[in-house]
């Protein structure tokens, strides 16, 4: 018996989707294998990571990853450009913290002078993140589509509490949208069908089946990841072939293991390098189980990752 | 092809003397046929049938342990591709290399910051498993002093020789072969003296191919020359080769039940920049190595590592548990609030990771309901009122508390009636139905 590759083809294929524009525009998706075999397949695109900022100072950020943006991130726009131009970010994720109820509790407008502001500041694709309270998200991305009008935008979250509003302003406005679920493939499959549903075009979407850390259920969402991939490959399930978004730095900059302070816990090692290592773990974890598009937070992390992927690309 | 339980059995002696502890030979014929056990177990089995079950019955990747005594690690034995199917059963081993060229006092240094290495996480004890000593030197006797010295400064830990040249690797094998080191590794070249350490001194054997395809060539040589117990390296070094080489060694082992590749994966992840070995290593770890060699274990590294390796490798089946108790959440007082909810984990995971968003000093009761969430434990009756009182009474948070009073999650507002009943004295209080709205309903509720 002598050694064959083991190849396995696919009916499926995962949509192809881009966002931004002229020759900034990225696009993700599009592979017809699981992540990474090109033995067996085409992966047309590689992941892709945003810089997350957000609209007010990053207060609730630990030490580690707030330090390194203390000079720029009194101000989105100085924040993003910083972004842009120093750190050399292919696509930055803005989230509209500052929004939500229990913190400023913004305006729907001023949210949209901010996304103007930034847009009119940098060239490379922005995705436009809520606050994630559900009431809220409706009417902040609403004005926050409309705001970005003709800059084919990601927009998001659209949930299972809010889909409707936003859908409908990603479709006026002519954006890509994400919807997100909680760890749960047919939770994941079920707002996908509500959304297209309302004549949203599958191949505009991308979907975020909740991200969870290193350590906190990770493992989770590691495997509802490779199941979508698998029911869009393997099943060809139209409905599970968007790629896959990973917000990995929100989840990830709260946990005890990027807080806990080395004199309190020497066992657990240096802060700084701990912190960096599980940011770099968890998406590392959400690219090999197939993720297509990751949004981070600190920069060696992240350049961690651009070297990974880069090694497995 | 495997044989079914049937077929099995009517090579069994067909005694039912239950020495292998099965009642009947039927019984330990179909736990055979699912892999589940060995053919060694039944010492009456006959020369004749041991051969035909042998190649049958052996499971698709073979497993083994590397190292002898307590600390042994098992590797190999897996079943499936992805870990949805079924758990990822032997987790995989994690080493670190050092070379014969440092000192002494260097090497005496690592072998114990290994042998010191373990933590606990989740009620499991995780530690770096094994050390590579690699032959560097181009000194057969430093060689040998080295291995000597490691294995004497980490007498639990189990040993990688990592040494390509049979000459230096006889003497060192011999001097350690009661740790049953790994011998690594046999090329083409080598494989009949490497083979023939590996089998005078019984130990494991790695086998070293460029790809899968010469390295299953060279495993059917290594096992023709009388050794069974192997180790895979393709020489994967980049990312890319990993997934590519380990998932083609998986599914050729699986799917094809390819004997020649049906062991256990070794991957060298040796990188100069350190938080990227923690990546590549986390890349193999997934996707399907047995042994992943690390060029240092800093102590972030190795927590970061334990933890995804304890991730991939948790029974997606059982339920994640937290331990049944009172969690302090941002050192509460006595006036703090009181929540109370399930020991599923990822429920506990999301609610305190919520409370603690909201900066509101609490405390959360997790109640054991067998890793149950809030309303699937509900609906089978093991998040009832009754039980909850019981839970609450016998934890005794009654005295930690100024006020009696008891935060319900919304999903299960109906108990909040008959847990008042039952909970004589306490208030209870029904909270938000989802964990993130928790925030907001806490810090309404200091206002």
């Amino acid at each position: 018996m002598s050694y064959v590759v083991p190849k396995e083809s696919f009916n499926g294929k995962v949509l192809s989707v881009d966002f931004g524009k002229d020759d900034k525009a990225i696009s993700v998706g599009g592979e017809n294998c699981l992540p990474f075999l090109s033995f067996e397949g085409d992966l047309p695109n590689r992941p892709v990571i945003a810089y997350e900022i957000q609209d007010c100072p990053p207060d609730d950020w630990p030490d580690t990853v707030k330090d390194v943006y203390k000079d720029v991130s009194g101000d989105p726009v100085t924040w993003a450009k910083h972004c842009q131009d120093n750190l050399n970010a292919k696509a930055i994720a803005l989230r509209l913290v500052s929004t939500h109820p229990d913190r400023d509790n913004r305006s729907a407008e001023d949210a949209a002078k901010t996304i103007k502001d930034v847009l009119a500041a940098i060239n490379v694709p922005l995705i436009i993140l809520g606050s994630n309270h559900i009431e809220k998200d409706s009417a902040v991305l609403v004005a926050a589509a409309e705001a970005a009008s003709g800059n084919n935008c990601i927009i998001g979250k659209a949930q299972e509490g809010n889909y409707k509003t936003i859908v409908a302003a990603a479709l006026a406005h002519n954006h890509k949208l994400i919807a997100m679920s909680e760890l749960d493939i047919n939770l994941a499959k079920q707002l996908n069908i509500l959304i297209t549903q309302m004549g949203f075009d599958k191949s505009k979407l991308l979907t975020d089946p909740m991200c969870s850390a290193l350590g906190y259920g990770l493992e989770y969402t590691y495997s509802v990841m490779e199941r979508i991939r698998l029911a869009g490959l393997a099943q060809n399930d139209q409905t599970m072939q968007p790629p896959i978004l990973g917000d990995v730095g929100i989840y990830v900059w709260k946990v005890k293991e990027v807080v806990a302070p080395e004199a309190d816990l020497p066992e657990w090692g240096a802060l700084e390098e701990r912190g960096i290592a599980w940011e770099a773990v968890t998406a590392t974890s959400m690219i090999t189980s197939g993720t297509n598009l990751l949004i981070m937070r600190h920069p060696k992390a992240i350049e961690t990752v651009e070297k990974t992927i880069e090694e497995l690309t | 092809m495997a044989l079914t339980g049937v077929q099995i059995f009517k090579l069994l002696p067909k005694t039912n003397c239950k020495k292998c502890g099965f009642p009947t030979c039927l019984a330990f014929a179909m736990k055979l046929a699912q892999g589940g056990v060995d053919l060694s177990a039944c010492p009456d089995v006959s020369e004749e049938a041991k051969k035909t079950l042998g190649e049958a019955s052996a499971p698709p990747i073979r497993s083994f342990s590397l190292g002898s005594g307590e600390k042994s690690v098992k590797m190999g034995g897996e079943n499936v591709l992805f870990r949805h199917d079924k758990k990822f059963i032997n987790p995989c081993v994690l080493a670190v290399n050092i070379a014969d060229t440092l000192s002494d006092d260097e090497l005496a240094g690592k072998a114990e910051e290994v042998a010191a290495s373990e933590l606990e996480r989740v009620g499991q004890k995780l530690r770096i498993d094994a050390i590579s000593i690699e032959y560097a030197s181009g000194d057969a006797a430093k060689y040998e002093a080295a291995v000597k010295l490691v294995a004497d400064k980490a007498p639990d830990v189990a040993l990688i020789l990592n040494c390509k040249d049979a000459g230096a690797a006889e003497a060192a094998v011999k001097a350690v072969a009661n740790r049953k080191p790994l011998l690594y590794c046999a090329t083409d070249e080598t494989a009949e003296a490497m083979a023939n350490i590996a089998k005078t001194n019984s130990v494991p054997l790695a086998a070293c191919a460029e790809g899968p395809e010469a390295l299953s060539l060279l495993t059917e040589k290594i096992k023709g020359l009388g050794v069974e117990d192997m180790v895979l390296d393709s020489g994967a070094k980049t990312a890319k080769e990993i997934i590519e080489h380990n998932t083609q060694i998986r599914r050729s082992a699986l799917k094809k039940n390819f004997k020649p590749l049906g062991y256990p994966i070794i991957n060298y992840v040796i990188r100069d920049d350190s938080t990227l070995e923690t990546a590549i290593a986390s890349v193999a770890i997934a996707k399907y190595a047995s042994i992943v060699v690390l060029s240092s274990v800093e102590k972030w590294k190795n927590l970061a590592l334990f933890t995804v390796r304890q991730n991939i490798y948790t029974d997606p089946q059982v339920p994640m548990q937290v331990e049944q108790k009172i969690y302090e959440i941002s050192e509460p007082t006595a006036d703090s609030p009181l929540m109370i909810t399930t020991n599923f984990s990822l429920t506990y995971f999301i609610v305190s990771g919520e409370v603690e968003n909201s900066k509101v000093p609490s405390r959360l009761a997790v109640m054991d309901c067998e890793g149950l969430s809030v309303l699937t434990a509900w609906a089978a009756g093991k998040f009832t009122a009754a039980k909850i009182a019981q839970f609450i009474i016998e934890s005794g948070v009654g005295d930690q508390v100024s006020n009696k009073e008891l935060i319900l999650p919304g999903q299960v507002a109906i108990l909040s009636g008959a847990l008042e009943d039952k909970l004589e004295g306490w208030k209870i209080t029904v909270g938000p139905r989802e964990a993130n709205a928790l925030p907001t309903y806490l810090k309404s509720r200091e206002a």
